[in-house]
């Protein structure tokens, strides 16, 4: 891949031999990490008597049987619980723009009484695990009946409870030449157009960041959605997996992880689409 | 690391008073003109805080407050909490041999998985760092598993490679080693879990790659006039100038690694087993509060967990004055 690299910077040390060595020993730990995905990805084209006599990633025999039998498994087809995902993940998406880019335009812009402690909270309720949160929850939300409804997982994002992307989002507008929103003020723009017309376009790298994250943190969520969508007609795709998981015992692999691939396409998808975001993201938070 | 900008607000506030006194009645005119401009931000400020204010409130301390409290009574959904004082404590920690092995098993889960995790995350960091070609395809290829981890898919996918007809097996087969059902063993089956955590050492390896971008070149290029050599550089540039990200990484990775729940459930089957060796803390939690609905006794767990973890972070940022160094201290 990499033979003609021109001397600039490179010390005496990386001549071209031993970077081709260290090429090798990458790519070698980069698909021992990926076999286990290789390997599912085989085993569920694969029929169910060769998927642990072949530790092979090349199939003798290739059959679509385990992504039929797979889809109709359960009560509904797998596009059922595919769809309640993401109806939930792209609510929750919503949820989370909205409600953490107002709360971060004024920890960033704004000067009001009392900030600075806001502020502190915010970032101390970053830490916290939800499950100090979640036991009172679940009672309230019961009381309410709106277990096996989405509104005990999307409305907290209506209300800016991931603080991270708050943070995340008030580090990049930090970066923002203050100027713009002066020049906005002196133009006669409101806070909120300031806010919607000059920051926010300016944010779309961070506001994509926040999304595609949500989207993969949202769909991945295991916990919550077995807490509150037990009702068999209300499973999203994690839910029913593991709920196939439970029915069949130790039989029907080939399906199984023929769902499982199904249930990590949206992930894949966004992580190929959005990795420049996602790279980014993690280096702007975890740096300043 | 959110330290620097909040500090260098105060700064240049302290340093404004000084002036103001001999011009009294001048100086409160302005502030008048001013706070009138103040005042329109405040309530502009505390609008676009409306919702969050309403989460605070509504979704965490209320709650927060709330389990507090159930922490102190016996309540199960069907009958009024009724006040049992420090009882759930004092069970948790005196009687109830589960809490402490799913203690135990959580500790061991951390401290094992945390360190091995960040080392391979720095390595890796450190390999792709020297202007390597195809740094991208690389840093795609090792955060993908950090995305996936905690996926039930992946959890159902380990399941299988460390059971007794794994993968796992079958490599281990062919060099002659006749294998076992890891995850069916109660000696093994939290290593399995462990080198789950491990494999999703990506996101941290990011970090560190941005980290290290950070490090000025004409350092390395100054020590190598001095005639030091790579592993001399590593120690006494790379290293000292990435312990800032180092400690980011565990505080972060900790705090995450000790709320791990899918994995658990989902190879366990729900129940923490084999013989609870997998039992993690969320886990039992879990169980406690929405399998028996003793959700006063979850309730109080959740408070000790929090407990638990502030502790832990408080510790962490107690011993970083020992070893990470801030390069713009002066």
């Amino acid at each position: 891949m990499t033979t003609k690299t021109t001397n600039r910077r490179v010390p005496v040390l990386f001549r071209p031999a031993s970077r081709l060595t260290k090429h090798a020993l990458l790519i070698v730990f980069g698909l021992f990490m990926l076999y286990p995905l290789f390997w599912m990805i085989s085993s569920s084209v694969k029929p169910e008597e060769l998927i642990f006599r072949e530790p092979g990633l090349v199939p003798s025999d290739v059959t679509a049987g385990n992504y039929t039998g797979g889809w109709h498994a359960l009560k509904h087809s797998f596009g059922y619980y595919l769809w309640n995902s993401a109806v939930l993940t792209c609510l929750a998406v919503v949820g989370n723009l909205f409600a953490c880019s107002l709360a971060a335009y004024a920890f960033a812009r704004l000067e009001f009484p009392l900030k600075k402690l806001w502020f502190a909270i915010m970032l101390v309720s970053i830490m916290l695990p939800h499950h100090v949160t979640v036991v009172p929850q679940y009672i309230a939300f019961n009381k309410i009946d709106w277990i096996n409804t989405i509104w005990p997982i999307v409305l907290p994002k209506f209300l800016a409870t991931d603080a991270f992307f708050i943070f995340l989002m008030v580090q990049f507008i930090r970066t923002l030449p203050r100027e713009l929103d002066e020049a906005a003020a002196i133009d006669g723009a409101g806070h909120l157009r300031t806010f919607l017309q000059v920051v926010m376009p300016l944010c779309v790298p961070a506001l994509a960041t926040t999304a595609i994250f949500t989207f993969i943190w949202t769909w991945n969520d295991f916990f919550t959605q077995n807490l509150y969508l037990t009702n068999s007609d209300k499973l999203t795709a994690p839910v029913a997996l593991r709920q196939f998981l439970d029915s069949s015992g130790d039989s029907s692999w080939g399906p199984m992880f023929a769902m499982s691939i199904v249930s990590l396409g949206p992930i894949f998808g966004f992580f190929l689409a959005g990795q420049k975001y996602l790279v980014r993201g993690m280096a702007t938070t975890g740096l300043k | 690391m959110t330290l620097r900008p909040a500090a260098a607000d105060t700064a240049t506030e302290t340093a404004e008073p000084p002036d103001t006194p001999p011009v009294q009645t001048g100086g409160r005119r302005r502030r008048r003109r001013k706070s009138s401009r103040a005042r329109s931000q405040a309530w502009a400020g505390y609008l676009f805080l409306a919702p969050w204010f309403i989460g605070l409130f509504a979704i965490t301390l209320g709650p927060m407050i709330a389990s507090l409290y159930l922490s102190f009574t016996d309540y199960s959904l069907l009958a009024p909490a009724h006040w049992v004082g420090l009882d759930n404590y004092d069970k948790m920690f005196t009687a109830d041999d589960r809490y402490i092995n799913s203690l135990k098993v959580t500790t061991t889960y951390v401290v094992v998985s945390v360190p091995l995790q960040l080392a391979f995350a720095l390595g890796l960091a450190l390999a792709l760092d020297k202007g390597l070609r195809g740094l991208p395809f690389y840093r795609s290829v090792f955060y993908l598993p950090s995305l996936l981890g905690g996926s039930v898919a992946i959890s159902i996918l380990w399941k299988k490679i460390f059971g007794t007809d794994g993968i796992v097996n079958t490599f281990l087969g062919w060099f002659g080693y006749e294998g076992q059902g890891w995850v069916t063993s109660p000696d093994t089956a939290l290593w399995t879990l462990i080198v789950l955590h491990v494999w999703t050492f990506g996101a941290p390896m990011v970090i560190f790659l941005a980290g290290l971008r950070q490090i000025p070149r004409n350092l390395y290029e100054a020590a190598r006039v001095d005639g030091a050599g790579t592993l001399r550089q590593f120690r006494s540039i790379t290293l000292p100038l990435l312990t800032p990200i180092i400690f980011f990484n565990a505080v972060l990775e900790v705090i995450k690694s000790f709320q791990s729940f899918t994995q658990s459930f989902v190879v366990s089957g729900g129940n923490g087993g084999p013989v609870d060796s997998t039992l993690f803390y969320t886990l039992y939690l879990y169980i406690k509060g929405f399998k028996n609905y003793e959700m006063g006794y979850a309730a109080a767990m959740a408070w000790v967990l929090l407990l638990i973890i502030g502790a832990l972070t408080a510790v962490n940022f107690l011993m970083s004055r020992f070893w990470v160094f801030y390069g713009d201290d002066n």
